[in-house]
């Protein structure tokens, strides 16, 4: 019921400001343009793109508004990489680009040619788990799961920028990963299980 | 998001030749890819410009430039700025997140949207969104407002952190205008207060590009201090932050610095309270009579009260951190 009401609100209020441009358009051309263009779907453009993922290249056609969240989880079925928020605000979504952590649900697909994706389905060897995968079993890393592809991304990254030298400094770096269920010092401890190795 | 058309540029005259007002760069896109899937931006085409500008920090005669397209964890872990600008090293740290700051880059922080609610909920009234709409802040939600420099019509701050210590050290911001055309733009004038054009974050010309980040050789490399006050110990916006850098000679203070966020529509120099501390000894009574000035003149909204004493707990800390008390 709210979903209805607050879409036939928004089309309201959208309708009733497109039909104050049409009484101004000799006045503002230009803005009863930017109004309609709300109406008008423009067509959406297909592009091609290769891209390599754990190693493994694919071409691809996407939609030009394909995150490479959504690539990896809704076109290639890996579905490691959790949507949290789909706004940049829980690190659920981390996978490293050419080495580096970053939030996947930010970063359009389209941008991506030339450049490795690792995600958490590209971290064990073969049958054997990556020592942070080993430590968050260890350690008591998680409860549900659900942040923790994204945690062991950020969290093998952080060892890897040296960020490990005391608990405050563990916990500042891993800031961009957040645990609804508060595995946190769990997480912690892996880290500096793996830190220590 | 609004379907668009995508296309990379290797270089800034490329960039430039296809921008006009329905095209928008893309950087790191942490904020504009966030701004479209909310509909708030609806550019009709994309460039990236990921690789058409610089993205090193380089000595240059009067100091250092920061290429537009250095990420921001590349920037604060960068050995210049480690040994000359420590505080812009501070205030990027005290930002976002490790996966943000790898993907953000410097131009993009200068150019990001206020987090104002309203601003990010296209079903209220908002000024900066759509101008003439009304500011739904000004009676409402107003606790990470504006208490100084806003408008009836705006009363939203500016968010980033680097900025901050971009202020306090007089940086400037160099720009390549839509004719390829270099300017040099103090950073004090390129942000914006909101008057009566709050859609207005800044004075970057129409179309143009930053190149750059200028900050000039200066003395404020030992001390210096940013504090940051959120909701949270990390990944928050700033309720309100400080970043100080005093120049010494002994203990008597011959430049100081004093700039926040939290504070204003544009990162906010306190230059009556740095005024005052010019010639005077560095000691916590003179800090305090400093706090005290730059907070006299604020007038906070309905909700925001508490940042007044929290900016003068935060301009004493940060300038005792200066002297590591
Ligand atoms: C959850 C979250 C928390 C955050 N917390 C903080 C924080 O605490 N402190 C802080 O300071 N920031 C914070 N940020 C903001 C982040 O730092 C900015 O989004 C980032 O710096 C923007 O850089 P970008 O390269 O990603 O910009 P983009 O999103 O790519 O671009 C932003 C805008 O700048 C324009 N642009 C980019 N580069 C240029 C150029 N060279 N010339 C002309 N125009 C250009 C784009 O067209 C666009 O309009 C946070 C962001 C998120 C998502
Ligand atoms: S303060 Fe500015 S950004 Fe926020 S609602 Fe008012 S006009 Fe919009
Ligand atoms: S899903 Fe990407 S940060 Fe939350
Ligand atoms: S383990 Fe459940 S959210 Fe982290």
């Amino acid at each position: 019921m709210k979903q209805e009401y607050n879409f036939s609100r928004r089309f309201f209020l959208k309708t009733s400001s497109a039909l104050g441009a049409l009484a101004f358009i000799p006045k503002g051309v230009k803005a009863f343009y930017e109004e309609v263009k709300n109406f008008i779907v423009p067509a959406k453009e297909q592009i091609p793109l290769k891209v390599s993922i754990n190693k493994k290249s694919y071409a691809i056609k996407a939609d030009t508004r394909t995150t490479l969240l959504d690539l990896l989880r809704e076109d290639l079925n890996l579905t490691g990489a959790k949507k949290g928020c789909d706004h940049g605000q829980c690190g659920a979504c981390t996978v490293h680009v050419d080495g580096q952590r970053v939030l996947s649900c930010l970063t359009l697909a389209a941008t991506l040619p030339g450049k490795e994706v690792t995600t958490i389905e590209g971290l064990a060897n073969g049958d054997q788990l990556h020592p942070m995968q080993e430590a968050f079993i260890a350690c008591d890393g998680f409860q549900c799961g659900y942040c923790t592809p994204g945690q062991i991304m950020s969290a093998v990254a952080c060892v890897k920028e040296g960020h490990t030298k005391s608990i405050a400094e563990i916990k500042e770096f891993m800031s961009g990963n957040l645990c609804r269920c508060g595995a946190y010092n769990g997480i912690v401890e892996s880290i500096q299980k793996v830190a220590a190795q | 998001m609004r379907p668009f058309l995508f296309s990379k540029s290797s270089a800034a005259n490329q960039a430039l030749a296809k921008k006009n007002h329905s095209t928008q760069f893309i950087a790191g896109g942490t904020n504009l890819v966030d701004l479209m899937k909310k509909h708030i931006a609806n550019p009709e085409s994309l460039v990236d410009i990921s690789s058409a500008l610089p993205n090193k920090v380089e000595n240059t005669t009067k100091g250092i430039s920061i290429g537009a397209m250095m990420r921001n964890s590349a920037t604060a872990n960068d050995a210049i700025i480690l040994a000359k600008f420590p505080l812009v090293a501070k205030a990027i740290l005290a930002g976002a997140s490790p996966q943000i700051r790898n993907m953000a880059s410097a131009a993009g922080n200068l150019l990001q949207r206020t987090r104002c609610p309203y601003f990010y909920d296209v079903t209220t009234p908002c000024n900066k969104r759509q101008p003439g709409s009304g500011c739904s802040a000004i009676n409402g939600e107003n606790r990470m407002s504006a208490v100084a420099g806003y408008s009836e019509q705006c009363v939203a701050v500016h968010p980033s952190d680097l900025c901050v210590a971009l202020a306090a050290l007089d940086a400037s911001v160099v720009v390549n205008d839509k004719d390829g055309k270099t300017q040099t733009i103090a950073f004090q004038d390129f942000h914006r207060l909101p008057g009566n054009t709050p859609q207005k974050d800044n004075n970057l010309p129409a179309n143009a590009l930053i190149r750059a980040i200028e900050i000039a050789a200066n003395p404020f490399a030992k001390n210096n201090a940013y504090v940051k006050l959120r909701d949270r110990d990390s990944y928050a916006f700033a309720l309100v932050s400080v970043a100080a850098a005093l120049h010494l000679n002994g203990d008597k203070i011959v430049e100081a610095r004093l700039a926040s966020g939290g504070v204003a529509h544009k990162p906010w120099r306190w230059l009556a309270a740095e005024k005052y501390l010019k010639g005077k000894t560095a000691n916590i009574a003179n800090f305090e009579a400093a706090a005290n000035i730059a907070i006299k003149d604020l007038k906070p909204l309905s909700h925001n009260g508490f940042k007044i004493p929290m900016l003068k707990g935060a301009i004493e800390t940060a300038l005792k951190q200066c002297l590591d008390l």
